[in-house]
């Protein structure tokens, strides 16, 4: 560990950012693994059934009580399905566009990856801060790259060439432009109170001044229903709504392409419960307690800031998970008019009664 | 490190007018949706161009609005209408003229405005730092006038927009 010292600043930055790009990477990715479990375990217990309890690689054999237990939970679903997504037959359908029915799944991808690199997941470890990027514009940065993910349906829809992912890829790029509006506008009273637009300072006025979903509950339910459509979970899952349109965008892949329209999902979702953890629930500091609201001077309280911001990430997790399996799918016009003539209104209406509010106490 | 970022410049500079030129005029695809993806590229790469200024308010909202809502319903409309007539070329001629001299024109006052500029010295140009806020002051206070007229005229081409597609207003 002595020899970091004498590497130069500049080498010292670019080798922790890759070590906390990979770190945080195979993180993100495990955890989309084990979602898809949590999901399949979460709703066969919502709807009285088992859920996935048989994967058990040979080893499990021999470990006495654990072993069982732990194929009974079914920690090795999640392996044994991404082996199979890896060997099952890709197949390209004769009538498609290839080079966009190529792209489309890894455009879907990336973004939901890229979110990551802005939020804090930490305060720190040593001296190094726990986030891969700290921009002065992160919540813009977030914005601006959630936007970009839209293109990936889209042109699933289009590079299919058939008409199911098409009007699936036409319905979500309607719905993901209106909630992305409704969406940006519940963070700006964020904005006017915090007076900055990094995350990191967003946190730390939480940690002075308390949690923003007690002092923006509107904003938090506006950011929290509109995430819902952006990633496109139910109840506004109507671009791939099975009932109506066999698979919607995805209709038409298979094998590891269609897993990459998984894991943009759940990375989506992953990326989406960590902002509300930042931008509402305070990032990784707790009130009450100092050792918690302040950076850590320790390793182990580095690691512990961490924790706390995983448990409120897991939380947000299983609240995507648990409404998928509770509601109804929205009809596509009530869609349409809760973004347009419900929420932006809400939303604008919160932005001045904030401004108005802000400016008679600051003076 | 001055030659990595001017390295980087001219990376992004060549990749902007690459991916403007392939959407004006690509020979591998005449399809529009190819073309509005490359467009999506050019501002991409041109918000690259931005954060190289240090001006990363700009080149978030660049992204945000151009690459994440313009285009996206520039793509919707496109697949909507499946333009198939316009995958064959066709050159209408005054439409290139005017093109044409517009460009020049454009280039015209560019290299005008550059030749015409004094050099600064590089720590000047990094104070404003694409400062959020000092953008905004300088959009809300000194420029507050010119800035509101815009947004009305911005509303003006919306209502009008709605206006000319809902026919039975009339």
């Amino acid at each position: 560990m002595e020899a970091i010292n004498y590497l130069s600043p500049t080498a010292q930055m670019i080798l922790f950012s890759a070590l906390k790009i990979g770190v945080v990477f195979g993180v993100v990715m495990t955890a989309v693994a084990y979602a898809v479990l949590v999901e399949r375990k979460v709703s066969a217990w919502i709807q009285n059934r088992v859920g996935p309890n048989r994967t058990a690689p040979f080893f499990t054999q021999y470990l006495p009580v654990i072993g069982p237990f732990l194929v009974r939970l079914g920690i090795f679903q999640p392996a044994a399905d991404g082996l199979k997504f890896l060997l099952k037959e890709d197949f390209t359908p004769s009538y498609v566009r290839k080079v966009y029915f190529w792209l489309a799944p890894a455009i879907t991808v990336i973004p939901a990856l890229l979110t990551v690199a802005v939020i804090p997941f930490g305060s720190n470890l040593g001296s190094e801060k726990m986030v891969i990027a700290d921009l002065n514009v992160g919540i813009l940065y977030t914005f601006g790259i959630v936007s970009l993910g839209v293109y990936g349906i889209v042109l699933a829809g289009y590079g299919s060439n058939s008409k199911y992912p098409f009007l699936g890829s036409i319905r979500s790029s309607a719905q993901m432009i209106s909630y992305e509006i409704a969406m940006g506008m519940s963070v700006i009273p964020i904005f006017i109170l915090t007076e900055s637009l990094n995350l990191s300072d967003i946190i730390r006025y939480q940690a002075e001044h308390g949690w923003m979903i007690i002092k923006q509950p509107l904003a938090f339910v506006i950011f929290m229903i509109a995430a819902f459509a952006e990633t496109n979970r139910l109840p506004f899952d109507l671009p791939e709504s099975e009932s109506e349109l066999v698979g919607g965008y995805h209709t038409e892949y298979s094998s590891m392409k269609f897993a990459l329209f998984f894991l943009g999902e759940y990375a989506n979702m992953i990326a989406s419960s960590a902002m509300m953890v930042t931008l509402f629930l305070g990032g990784w500091t707790m009130p009450f307690i100092d050792a918690l609201s302040l950076p850590a001077n320790s390793l182990l309280l580095g690691l512990i800031h961490i924790g706390v911001f995983f448990a409120k990430m897991a939380f947000f997790m299983i609240v995507f998970i648990w409404v998928r399996w509770m509601l109804p799918r929205f009809r596509y016009d009530q869609l349409m008019d809760l973004g347009w003539r419900r929420f932006i209104p809400m939303a604008l209406a919160n932005i001045v009664v904030t401004a108005i509010v802000v400016a008679l106490f600051n003076n | 490190m001055p030659q990595f970022t001017d390295l980087l410049f001219y990376a992004l500079a060549g990749l902007t007018l690459l991916f403007g030129f392939l959407t004006v005029l690509n020979p591998l695809s005449r399809s529009p949706v190819t073309s509005a993806m490359f467009l999506v590229l050019t501002i991409i790469s041109m918000a690259g161009l931005f954060v190289l200024l240090h001006a990363f308010f700009l080149a978030a909202v660049q992204v945000l609005v151009y690459a994440g809502a313009v285009m996206v319903v520039f793509l919707f409309v496109i697949m909507l209408l499946d333009l198939k007539e316009d995958e064959r070329r066709h050159f209408n001629k005054v439409a290139v003229g005017l093109g044409g001299l517009s460009a020049l024109a454009i280039a015209g006052s560019l290299v005008a405005s550059v030749v015409k500029s004094v050099p600064v010295s590089a720590t000047a140009g990094r104070m404003a730092e694409g400062d959020t806020k000092a953008l905004g002051r300088l959009l809300f206070e000194s420029h507050v006038l010119p800035f509101e007229i815009l947004s009305v005229l911005l509303l003006v081409a919306m209502v009008g927009a709605i206006l000319i597609t809902k026919k039975d207003l009339r």
